[in-house]
């Protein structure tokens, strides 16, 4: 009985955990800007403000959901759409516990990056249909780094690939039994974790959006729902990003003790903070040496982790 | 299987038509990421998810990203888009069409005759297969492309290299 169910349970699991952990990552976020910055941050509506997301929400959902008249109105619509979408399915690739997964795909991790790829279409399709120069020039950042940053993000993964032998992240899991991939692949997390949060254009990569020189970036023109939808992205793409990381790189469910799920919740819920935290202590660097970092420093150095990598599995048959 | 084959067909086809008669540059891309998400799909149903998504990769998602990229830069906009409309007249159109309707007669040939045509494989061939047959048996057609695409990026150095100072001055002067 509950076998034939178990899929659709799953998914509902999925989404549940996602759409709570999204919102919720901005009542975090604010309260955790505001410790580090010796404020007290939204503390007013509910216990501990918590309840300040849901007012958020009602704020936005009432507000005049404004399409500009010189926008490509077609496009305008389809790009906040897309950067739910994309991060929404690559959830369902993502086992949250041993068989706790919606789709436990051979090739799961090419899924992961299928869908991230497709995602940058949402930024630049919105810097672009805003048809604003501000918008424009945040959409063609958004490529250009993506491009830089996505590269090396699929290179840096390789390194997991070979050390556990295939592409299904369950089996990457339970090849790191022993010893986390993170100790021998090292440079794959550093390199993966920055084209993570480059992807998902939190700072020090957030200049798609650099609010002091572009107002708001690809979403100047957006309000609403519509903005309000860029940024539940944002933070379903940032959950993503941290839960590929655990599985990747961090083992994933293992751990002693609790059950597996919780295990992995809570170290999703530790890099979740370091996202944050990265936010509030680093600076934003200017376009060109983003990009020449991408290209000149961790397309090199993921290019070596990935002979070395190949030669050590190779040796050590 | 077979229902999910023909309806990704029916929409890669679609897609690909309204490639050709979009008059807006941009649109006309986006159908072109549609048409490919679409020959993805059809690859995954044959039973060959590691190439679906290569195709989605690489070229829905960076090849394309590149396109878009090009053609925003170029802020192409609804004046291109009257300009387009002028491209489509009969005259222009006319020749295309009867070679695609050759083609075309000779493919419905080929399905109602019933001649071995590709079918789904009868098991996923997983990414392992694919790596061995890449440089096991189609070894020598990997080194060509790989070749091919050295000199490509050879060419694009080039190409992007700052002229030196000397010669940016001479070309001022003339």
């Amino acid at each position: 009985m509950i076998d034939a169910y178990w899929p659709i349970l799953m998914i509902v699991f999925v989404l549940a955990v996602v759409m709570t952990i999204a919102p919720g990552m901005i009542w975090l976020e604010r309260r955790m800007l505001a410790l580090w910055q010796d404020r007290y941050g939204p503390n007013r509506v509910g216990p501990f403000g918590l309840l300040q997301v849901a007012a958020d929400a009602i704020k936005m959902i009432f507000k005049e959901d404004w399409i500009p008249p010189f926008a490509d109105k077609a496009t305008f619509i389809l790009a906040p759409c897309i950067i739910n979408a994309t991060t929404l399915l690559a959830f369902a690739v993502i086992p949250f516990g041993p068989g706790w997964h919606i789709s436990d795909l051979s090739v799961g991790l090419l899924f992961f990056l299928a869908m991230s790829s497709l995602g940058v279409y949402s930024v630049t399709l919105a810097g672009w249909a805003s048809n604003n120069k501000y918008s424009l020039l945040g959409g063609l950042r958004a490529a250009g780094q993506m491009l830089a940053y996505e590269v090396f993000m699929g290179l840096s993964l390789m390194g997991v690939v070979m050390m556990a032998g295939s592409f299904r992240i369950s089996d990457i899991v339970e090849a790191q039994q022993n010893v986390w991939f993170c100790i021998p692949q090292f440079l794959g997390f550093f390199l993966f974790f920055t084209a993570g949060v480059a992807e998902t254009h939190r700072l020090p990569f957030d200049l798609p959006e650099a609010e002091a020189e572009l107002i708001a970036g690809f979403h100047a023109e957006y309000s609403s729902l519509k903005f309000g939808m860029f940024f539940i992205g944002e933070y379903i793409g940032i959950t993503l990003i941290s839960a590929l990381v655990v599985l990747l790189y961090f083992g994933g469910w293992h751990g002693p003790w609790f059950h597996p799920v919780v295990w992995f919740l809570l170290k999703v819920f530790f890099f979740l903070v370091i996202f944050i935290w990265m936010r509030a202590s680093f600076a934003r660097p200017r376009y060109d040496q983003l990009i020449a970092f991408g290209w000149k420093l961790m397309f090199p150095l993921a290019l070596l982790n990935l002979m070395v990598t190949g030669a050590v599995v190779l040796a050590m048959r | 299987m077979t229902f999910a084959f023909y309806l990704f067909s029916c929409i890669a086809i679609l897609a690909t038509a309204m490639v050709v008669t979009s008059r807006h540059p941009v649109h006309g891309l986006l159908y072109l990421v549609v048409s490919f998400l679409a020959v993805a799909s059809v690859f995954y149903v044959l039973g060959a998810p590691f190439i679906a998504l290569l195709e989605v990769i690489v070229y829905a998602g960076a090849i394309m990203v590149l396109f878009v990229f090009m053609i925003m830069m170029l802020n192409l906009g609804p004046n291109v888009a009257s300009e387009e409309s002028q491209f489509l007249r009969p005259s222009v159109w006319v020749g295309p069409s009867l070679l695609c309707l050759v083609l075309f007669v000779e493919m419905i040939y080929v399905v109602v005759s019933g001649e071995p045509s590709a079918t789904a494989a009868a098991s996923e061939i997983d990414p392992k297969q694919v790596g061995v047959a890449l440089i096991g048996k189609y070894y020598l057609a990997v080194e060509f492309a790989s070749m091919l695409l050295l000199a490509g990026i050879v060419a694009a150095y080039h190409l992007g290299k700052r002229s030196l100072p000397d010669e940016t001055t001479e070309e001022a002067i003339q």
